[in-house]
């Protein structure tokens, strides 16, 4: 991998000084991807030709003059997001081979501001999961140790960066599926404020909750493709109308006094030691860069994994009913309606994603849905009151991303509740519908492999710059991002 | 034998007219297109598609809302209504479910015993579904229909007989099509009811078990499955049995009823706030600047019609049945002025110009009478420039050509001879003509005064001036009998 620019920032210098072309460029990512894809498994759908033909389209841009930072620049895309002539399944069966008729707003973004997209990465299905283990396609493993999982459910685009077959990627960020797999592969992950980003062609898990973030090499990709996808929608009425910062000019301030509170909640008893140690790392450092990080409380904390399940789980009942084999996808093919409707759903979901639309549709039936949903939303609000506080009192807060490290892939715990408590540090935020950013922190060692930690930093809603600023100073003191998976191990 | 009181309520789904579908850009006019031309990625629950609020819809429906003297939410939100149909793309229809857009007014309607209040109890904004079309043994979907904005009134159980829910029907219609918020085009779908009935012992204050009849797309199904749905509950109560709670299906071309779905079989919805679409807020200057842009509605425009041109009711409905009419009696009596009563010209609209307007088909406003035109006829006939009986030919020929009542009558000499003289020459000559009949008129056959009449008038074409005409018959005819 030496012999490419190892980030977005360098690429553009690359391709601006004529060191290479896109076309180059590309071919190289794709070269790579046929060398490492047999073991790590981060694509769905490599689009070899559409991306040489975007390239090129790029190399002629660039030759006309034209010299954005994204011009030519190769991107994986997570398979949830719909891209113009390429299938968009959401790893499912139910959409085995499907062609989206039209592109998302945030592929349309990137697409119009030259960029190449190398492919579809890997998921769990609907984005329900942790690990990409609930993929119809197979999981995606982690380049650090391939016997391990990236994390999900934006495994595939976090990996695809990780292992050198994409500079850059966006993934989408429900519950935290886009910072637990950062801090899983040392990438800087942001999920931002919910409305910032356009769902608009976005395959829906949880309408409330999902946003499309970057996965990058380091933070000031990171907020050159958040720049480059943000801003108001008129295709999703959710998104806000404020005009987006430019971030990635926005990165030199450094954190001297800045207030940067500390969640006690998140420090929790069964954490593993090493994510434990990496946070107290962090924070150290964070002190000797001038801020000041001080205890905060988010009571509600321990009410943030049940509402998430609720809500969560609740809007997806809705949200994947349109799968019913009746105007595209997998149809089971039955002459009874019924039958065709029991067969294919039956069929074409996987065990993961029916456990959810049943739960879900359980907190909304007549008797329960006051006892489950609605509470639900009342707690949601507590929990955003939590956050409202703490953002009284600090800039950002500092947390762990998960409470362990990457499990073997098949070694997840069995138990669905001790599984759903995998994301019990990104779920609050979430729900609050606040920015966070996971940037890398180190390595644990576990069973003599070196496996990433990220820490993450939440913000206010809309401030996703303060957070830029944070993990730019953080990274520059630390340098953990830079160190990549060793190729032996692919 | 008890008699029993029937007690009805209705839910009335009318498509409001906007340019567009209720949450994409796709043309809401999609009747007589090719079956899925008017779809997109929304309309079609893409996976990805996201709905947006169309603002025209949402005027339309507060619109519909202050016509029926609603309080209009300031808070408005969308919910999901989960249930699985092939022609219901998302497997969730949008709806407004527990703050609807309009709440509590009511539709005045006539009643033998006078006016009556029917209360609404809500209207609100929903999408409406495709369309399923059987044909050789296979269903097929048609995604046209998806989406079009839905405006639900439900009434109250205020009617108590079938001649009342035909006129709320017939009042909601009228008002709808004249604040222009639907079509009320019954045969293209435009207009959907359903309706719920119970009967109760005549007195009685409880509400018996009420059965709801779904799919009823003309007045006259609503009107055919309540007669038919009254008398079977009837017979179930005089035989001492119980009304069950049920769904009901109506079969218009076999004249019954059938059951839906019972009391067991009902659905659960699952609604819940729609996540994709933000609360609305309603902008109360918004509500009031649509409240000034409602047109006079046709109560208070037939009330006016009374008080200001002194109509009879029954006229002044007529001539306010429809909003076009009326704006064209309106513009009439305007024009007319003082050169004649209202009422007469109400009676010249009523009769010669309806007679013309239903012969071409053309809509009132498309009509090349305009009505400037129409009052300088009606002016020259007051003028007696021209009798009764010429104008309605001079109007035959105006509808005809668009051409000025003015130059017809000149051109074709129309003007009518009220000319003394000239008209005595002519009687006195009739007269001296017809001594036979001169003689029976004298002998006591008075009839023959009609006869004289007429013989003038073919004379003069019509021209003659009926008054002067009379006139100077009664005198010389009278004159001849002194004279024996
Ligand atoms: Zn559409």
């Amino acid at each position: 991998m030496s012999d490419l620019p190892r980030t977005i920032h360098e690429t553009r210098q690359w391709l601006r000084s004529g060191q290479i072309t896109s076309v180059e460029l590309t071919e190289a990512y794709l070269e790579r991807i046929q060398q490492v894809e047999p073991q790590v498994h981060a694509y769905l759908h490599v689009a070899a030709d559409a991306a040489l033909a975007q390239a090129r389209l790029a190399d002629e841009r660039r030759a006309a003059g034209e010299d954005t930072p994204l011009l030519g620049v190769p991107l994986a895309i997570k398979d949830v997001i719909n891209v113009l002539g390429m299938p968009a399944t959401a790893a499912s069966r139910i959409l085995e081979g499907f062609m989206p008729p039209y592109e998302a707003t945030v592929a349309h973004k990137l697409r119009e501001q030259g960029a190449v997209f190398l492919g579809k990465a890997n998921t769990d299905e609907f984005a329900m999961g942790w690990s990409t283990e609930n993929s119809a396609y197979g999981a995606t493993h982690n380049p650090w140790a391939l016997d391990r999982t990236p994390g999900g459910s934006s495994g595939g685009p976090a990996a695809a960066v990780a292992a050198g077959e994409a500079p850059a990627a966006l993934g989408t960020d429900t519950g935290g599926s886009v910072r637990q797999p950062a801090s899983w592969t040392n990438t800087v992950g942001m999920r931002p404020t919910y409305g910032r980003v356009s769902r608009y062609g976005v395959i829906a898990f949880a309408s409330s909750l999902d946003q499309v973030g970057p996965i990058t090499r380091d933070v000031r990709d990171n907020a050159i493709l958040l720049e480059a996808i943000a801003g108001h929608d008129p295709h999703d009425g959710t998104t806000f109308p404020d005009p987006v910062p430019p971030y990635s000019q926005m990165l030199e301030g450094g954190v001297k006094g800045l207030r940067l509170g500390l969640p006690r909640e998140y420090l929790t008893e069964d954490m593993h030691p090493g994510v434990r140690e990496a946070t107290q790392e962090a924070v150290r450092v964070l002190r000797d860069l001038g801020a000041v990080v001080e205890e905060a409380s988010l009571p509600y904390t321990d009410y943030g994994m049940p509402v998430y399940y609720l809500i969560a789980t609740a809007e997806a009942s809705a949200n994947l009913a349109r799968y019913d084999g009746v105007r595209y996808g997998y149809s089971a093919g039955a002459a009874d309606l019924q039958e065709n409707y029991k067969l294919t759903r039956g069929r074409g979901f996987g065990p993961e994603v029916k456990r959810r639309i049943l739960l879900g549709a359980y907190a909304l039936s007549a008797g329960y849905y006051d006892a489950y949903y609605l509470k639900a939303q009342k707690v949601r609000t507590l929990i955003r009151a939590d956050f409202d506080a703490a953002f009284q009192r600090f800039d950002a807060l500092v947390a762990p991303v998960a409470p362990i490290p990457p499990f073997r892939i098949g070694e997840a715990p069995t138990d669905p509740v001790a599984l759903y408590l995998l994301d019990v540090l990104t779920l609050p935020s979430a729900l609050a519908g606040a920015p966070g950013i996971s940037v890398p922190a180190g390595f644990v060692e576990e069973d003599g492999e070196q496996l990433p930690v990220g820490i993450q930093f939440i913000g206010r809603p809309l401030d996703e710059a303060t957070l830029y600023r944070i993990a730019s100073a953080f990274e520059r003191a630390t340098g953990y991002g830079e160190r990549a998976p060793t190729d032996a191990a692919m | 034998m008890p008699t029993y009181e029937v007690v009805i309520g209705l839910e009335v789904h009318a498509e409001l007219i906007t340019q567009s579908k209720m949450f994409c850009a796709c043309s809401a006019d999609f009747f007589g297109a090719p079956p899925n031309t008017h779809v997109c990625p929304v309309c079609l629950a893409m996976p990805g598609a996201l709905p947006v609020i169309n603002r025209e819809a949402v005027a339309q429906t507060i619109r519909a809302g202050l016509a029926l003297n609603c309080t209009i939410a300031e808070d408005v939100r969308f919910e999901r209504k989960n249930y699985t149909y092939p022609d219901l793309p998302k497997g969730y229809q949008i709806t407004q479910y527990e703050l609807p857009q309009a709440v509590n007014g009511w539709l005045e309607i006539d009643t033998p015993d006078g006016s009556k209040r029917i209360r609404i109890t809500r209207a609100h904004l929903e999408e409406d579904t495709g369309k399923l079309v059987h044909e050789n043994g296979v269903s097929l979907v048609d995604y046209n229909r998806a989406g079009v904005p839905l405006l639900e009134i439900v009434s109250e159980p205020d009617m108590r007989s079938i001649d009342e829910v035909n006129e709320y029907l017939t009042r909601l219609r009228q008002l709808l099509i004249y604040i222009g918020a639907s079509t009320g085009d019954l045969e293209k779908g435009a207009m959907r009811m359903e309706a719920n009935v119970s009967l109760r012992p005549a007195g009685s204050q409880e509400l018996g078990t009420k059965v709801e009849i779904k799919n009823l797309n003309s007045f006259r199904a609503v009107r055919n499955a309540l007669a038919y749905e009254i008398a079977r509950q009837e017979k179930v109560l005089r035989e001492g049995g119980q009304v069950e709670q049920v769904t009901l299906g109506w079969l218009e071309h076999e004249g019954r009823t059938y059951v839906q779905r019972t009391k067991e079989e009902a659905h659960d919805y699952r609604y819940f706030p729609e996540p994709d679409l933000p609360p609305l807020h309603i902008d109360r200057a918004w509500v009031e600047e649509l409240a000034a842009g409602l047109p006079e509605l046709p109560r208070a425009r037939r009330q006016r019609f009374v008080e200001q041109y002194g109509l009879s009711r029954k006229d002044a409905d007529i001539l306010t049945a429809e909003r076009a009419v009326a704006d064209y009696f309106d513009a009439l009596v305007a024009a007319v002025g003082d050169a004649m009563p209202p009422k007469k010209v109400a009676n010249w609209v009523m009769g010669d110009l309806f007679r013309l307007v239903n012969e071409s088909g053309l809509p009132i406003s498309g009509i090349p009478v305009t009505p400037a035109k129409f009052a300088e006829l009606l002016k020259l006939l007051a003028a007696k420039t021209i009798n009764a009986n010429t104008a309605s030919q001079v109007l035959k020929t105006m509808f005809r050509t668009g051409e000025d009542a003015g130059a017809i009558v000149e051109r074709e000499g129309l003007a009518q001879v009220s000319d003394e003289a000239a008209l005595e020459r002519l009687v006195d000559r009739l007269l001296a003509e017809h001594p036979d009949e001169v003689a029976r008129y004298r002998a006591g056959k008075t009839q023959l005064f009609g006869w004289f009449v007429g013989q003038v008038m073919r004379e003069t074409r019509g021209k003659a001036n009926p008054g002067v005409v009379k006139k100077l018959l009664e005198g010389r005819l009278a004159e001849h009998g002194q004279d024996e």
